[in-house]
């Protein structure tokens, strides 16, 4: 390489990281714009998977490589699964993003968008500006899988322990409400027909 | 850290909660609000993970895991009702969803 010939490796190496960052970051911004504007939710839940692998991106940049692949594996696998089958099978209904509802409506939801960014921008900004400069040394485990199951079954156990009831009350709720669904629309009760 | 620091991390996220806010409130349809959901939900992901690598501690981490398990058990039971609402024959539109009923 040329550059490291020039430059001293610490160097060309943030060039690398800061150019993966912003590609990463405008990916991430462009496709959730799309997800937001695009016409077709089908194409929508697209823009939304783009949004979760740019995201796991800026994640392994973070050093959280279990989250990420947690990322790719559960969000943009599973969940985005279920989703594009959801709108397969409900058909891909048209809703025309700035259409809908009143004239104030719309003003309203980007008044309220813009001011609840410009929130967090002044709230970083001002309270924490200053002292978010200096970074914290990290272990060599940091973000590894046995670091994340570490903290999951020592200081974390109860939270871990609810939220494998909660996502076992959500598959129950899912169920019920999908055989709730069908009963609605099957054949007849069978005691009526007798 | 090499590349950005954190402050640019959150930048991003509040630009992400800021955009998924947009579809909330904007959209009809509510498989997209579900899907801006996702992007809200994501931003505050990442601002956790970037909090985790500046203490240099694994706790945003284990924070955000939790966030992933809550948003797959909003997403089943919200595509849950989805489904049942679309089997019902009733408008997806969230503006004329306004009675309840058993």
């Amino acid at each position: 390489m040329s550059a490291s010939l020039l430059l001293p490796a610490a160097t060309v190496g943030n060039l690398l990281v800061w150019i993966v960052w912003i590609a990463a970051a405008f990916a991430c911004l462009a496709s959730g714009a799309a997800v937001v504007s695009f016409t077709n939710p089908f194409y929508s839940a697209l823009a939304l998977i783009g949004n979760l692998g740019s995201l796991a991106v800026l994640y392994l940049l973070l050093e959280a490589e279990f989250v990420a692949a947690a990322q790719v594996l559960v969000y943009a696998g599973a969940v985005m699964v279920m989703f594009l089958f959801v709108i397969a099978y409900l058909g891909g209904q048209a809703d025309a993003p700035w259409a809908g509802g009143p004239r104030w409506q719309t003003v309203g939801a980007v008044t309220a968008a813009a001011a609840l960014l410009v929130e967090v921008i002044v709230v970083i900004g001002i309270k924490a500006g200053g002292r978010l400069s200096d970074e914290a040394a990290i272990r060599e485990s940091f973000g590894s899988p046995a670091e994340i199951g570490r903290l999951f079954l020592t200081d974390h156990l109860l939270a871990f322990e609810i939220t494998s009831i909660v996502l076992l009350v959500a598959a129950v709720g899912g169920v019920i409400l999908g055989s709730h669904a069908r009963s609605e629309t099957g054949p007849a009760a069978p005691d009526v027909q007798a | 850290m090499q590349g950005p620091d954190v402050t640019w991390y959150l930048a991003l996220s509040a630009f992400l909660f800021a955009t998924g806010t947009l579809g909330v409130l904007l959209r009809r349809s509510p498989l997209i609000v579900l899907l801006s959901l996702e992007i809200m939900l994501n931003g505050a992901n990442l601002a956790l993970i970037a909090f985790s690598r500046h203490h240099g501690e694994g706790d945003g981490q284990i924070f955000a895991l939790g966030v992933m398990a809550v948003a797959a058990a909003e997403v089943v039971v919200g595509l849950g009702l989805i489904v049942a609402m679309a089997r019902r024959r009733l408008t997806l539109d969230v503006d004329r969803l306004t009675s309840l009923r058993g």
